[in-house]
């Protein structure tokens, strides 16, 4: 089913009617597949953080159509019925900032998503505390957000991304307040997770420390894609070159 | 699932205590604003029990003896006596006065009763220490209300009395503790001319040829004795036979002579319905103040908890929460400071009731009914920061 990654075909989005109207995005072709990690880079005003959003169920596209695995999200028009339940269950959100809930612990602020999704605490708590192990954070699984380090907020908000196993993972400038060093090791851990939960990972940046990491970019401008092959370089060679 | 609303008052728990303490504390004043009507409306039953009467006879058309003045002659209760149905009747007099011991004064309300044994209508029905009055002057039975103590004297107009006993929760309508004194004594201070007027009205008299005729020595001095003798009481106390109806009774009273009778009902709808109606009224639109601004304090609070938190409720919707499940953690945390803000102010209340100087009557049922108007209230304050959280758009979490 998460065959096909996701695919979008032909995208258009339109802000505001008549004179005033922006036309954001001008028809968008964009195919990433389970397990790839595809950069999406672009001038200021080119589209990206709106192509974001439409990938990201929050606004509907003017025209084009959308499929995630074999399931179609956005057909001209047309739309699936229940796009919150959608951004629950089959789409991760990383951001700039881990904007974690400040009241919630950091397993609940994980096991939140798949209780949102009627699982029972238990089994939510124990699938947010594989994931803590698996990014490295399960010794502060009890530490509230703001005990823990930016580093280690930021592996939590990727393990909430990650919790609930969708097909794709949306990441909105996720290294823009990190030092080299640390959006290297963030870089690291999408990849290393987009490989072992055959996860497709879209990364919108302007941080030029992590483009050489992208096998694969879209270049937007002026609202279309332009597909470029990257450099797709290794870890070590990033940090040791 | 877990509670959002009960985590997020535990991490900030401290700032929720606060702001329920201080709205607490309002509550508490509510609370306390319902018992001082309670105890206005039992001080005025406590009143009734304590006269031991069923039925007062007073001045016509008035609604005396405690909402009007009322003056009748004192020699009125033995026709009464002599009703069929009437098993006591005896004479009484209230005045509200100050009242003085070396050290201080207190407003107090001077209850003159007939000579007689306990349980005779006036008398106080019980003594929480020393005895009744037994000597037809100058002796005093005291409200401890009053801070007067067995043995103490007293000075009531010009006359000082010492204190015998002392009764408890013996208070007027408007909470003034009483002081009971022989009834003599009683007329005496209501109806007391002050020295100058007294001489006054003796020369007037004796210079009136009239009462000096030669032929008739003792016509002067029978006139100026009538004069200054006081033959009014404020009402007649008067206890039924049993078998015989209040209403029956009263109505053949009144028509005896030309007086009116109120019987048990009456004088509490008179004590209820008017004397207090005002302060009744007061007490309502303080009510409806105080509910008003503990709404306005809880809506600003949780509405301002609620912008505090925009971008985790955008965080919370783009994962996918609903609406629903958002609005009801803003609800529960209202209800919450609700329910704390209610535990305090019931508190508080208790504990600072007995330190007002009027009966602060605090009833299970006002508190049932102030809990549900706090839940209520607080719900209701909760909409405006709903409203606000329904409209944060989940696409404010990524970044424009
Ligand atoms: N809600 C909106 N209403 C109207 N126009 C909008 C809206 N959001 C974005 N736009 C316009 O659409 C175009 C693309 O905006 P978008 O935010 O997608 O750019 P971006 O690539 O994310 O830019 P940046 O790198 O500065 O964040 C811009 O011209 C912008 O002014
Ligand atoms: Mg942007």
């Amino acid at each position: 089913m998460t065959g096909t990654g996701i695919r979008i075909e032909g995208l258009t989005k339109r802000y505001g009617e008549g004179e005033t109207a922006v036309d954001a995005l001008k028809g968008v072709d964009m195919v990433v597949a389970p397990g790839e990690v595809v950069g999406l880079i672009g001038p200021s005003g080119s589209g990206k953080s709106t192509l974001l959003k439409s990938l990201g169920a929050v606004i509907e596209p003017t025209s084009g159509r959308m499929t995630l695995g074999d399931e179609v999200i956005y057909d001209d028009g047309w739309r699936i019925g229940d796009l919150r339940a959608l951004r629950r269950d089959r789409i991760g959100f990383v951001f700039q900032a881990p904007y974690l809930i400040p009241f919630l612990d950091v397993t609940d602020n994980v096991a939140l998503l798949p209780m949102l999704a009627g699982v029972p605490n238990g089994e939510a708590r124990r699938r947010a505390l594989d994931l803590l192990g698996a990014l490295d954070v399960a010794h502060r699984a009890r530490g509230m957000p703001s005990q823990l380090s930016g580093g280690e907020q930021q592996r939590v908000s990727i393990a909430r991304a990650l919790v609930n196993r969708p097909p794709v993972i949306l990441a909105d400038e996720p290294t823009a307040p990190l030092d080299s060093e640390r959006a290297l090791a963030v870089m690291r851990l999408l990849h290393e997770m987009a490989h072992r939960y055959e996860t497709a990972i879209i990364v919108v940046t302007h941080d030029e420390k992590i483009i050489p990491t992208f096998k694969r970019l879209y270049h937007i401008r002026d609202g279309k894609t332009h597909e470029e092959a990257g450099e797709g370089l290794e870890f070590a060679e990033l940090v040791h070159g | 699932m877990i509670s959002l609303a009960g985590r997020d008052i535990l991490h900030d728990w401290g700032k929720f205590l606060l702001t329920g303490i201080g709205l607490g504390l309002l509550i508490g004043v509510t609370l306390t604003m319902a018992g001082v009507y309670r105890g206005m409306v039992d001080d005025g039953m406590v009143l009734l029990d304590n006269s031991g009467a069923e039925l007062w006879v007073v001045q016509q058309e008035t609604l005396g003896p405690y909402a009007e003045p009322s003056s009748i002659y004192d020699d009125i209760y033995r026709g009464v006596l002599t009703m069929p149905g009437v098993a006591q009747a005896a004479n009484v007099t209230y005045l509200t006065m100050q009242v003085g011991n070396r050290d201080r004064e207190v407003r107090a309300m001077v209850v003159g009763i007939a000579p007689g044994r306990p349980g005779t209508p006036g008398w106080p029905p019980y003594l929480v220490a020393g005895r009744q009055i037994t000597r037809s002057h100058y002796e005093a039975v005291a409200d401890i209300a009053s801070g007067f103590t067995l043995g103490d004297r007293i000075r009531i107009r010009r006359n000082e009395y010492t204190v015998v006993g002392l009764t408890r929760r013996m208070v007027s309508s408007g909470g003034d503790p009483m002081v009971f004194i022989p009834l003599k004594d009683a007329q005496e201070a209501q109806f007391l001319k002050d020295n100058d007027a007294v001489l006054q009205g003796r020369r007037r008299t004796s210079a009136n040829p009239a009462f000096s005729r030669a032929g008739a020595p003792g016509v002067l001095d029978a006139v100026i004795a009538s004069q200054s003798r006081n033959p009014s009481v404020n009402a007649v106390l008067v206890q039924l036979r049993p078998g015989y109806a209040a209403g029956e009774v009263a109505a053949s009273i009144a028509r005896w002579k030309h007086l009116t009778v109120h019987t048990r009902p009456e004088m509490e709808g008179i004590l209820v319905g008017k004397l207090i109606a005002t302060a009744a009224r007061q007490i309502g639109m303080f009510l409806v103040i105080l509910s008003i601004v503990s709404a306005a304090i809880v809506a600003f609070i949780i509405y301002t908890m609620t912008l505090g938190k925009i971008r985790e409720i955008a965080v919370l919707k783009l994962i996918g929460t609903r609406n629903r499940t958002i609005a009801s953690m803003i609800m529960q945390q209202a209800v919450g400071l609700g329910v704390i803000g209610f535990v305090v102010g019931k508190v508080a209340a208790t504990f600072w009731a007995p330190g007002f100087p009027k009966y602060v009557l605090l009833l299970p049922g006002d508190s049932l009914v102030g809990f549900a108007g706090v839940v209520v209230i607080c719900a209701l304050a909760s909409l405006i920061a709903i409203r606000t959280a329904l409209k944060v758009d989940p696409a404010a979490a990524i970044g424009g």
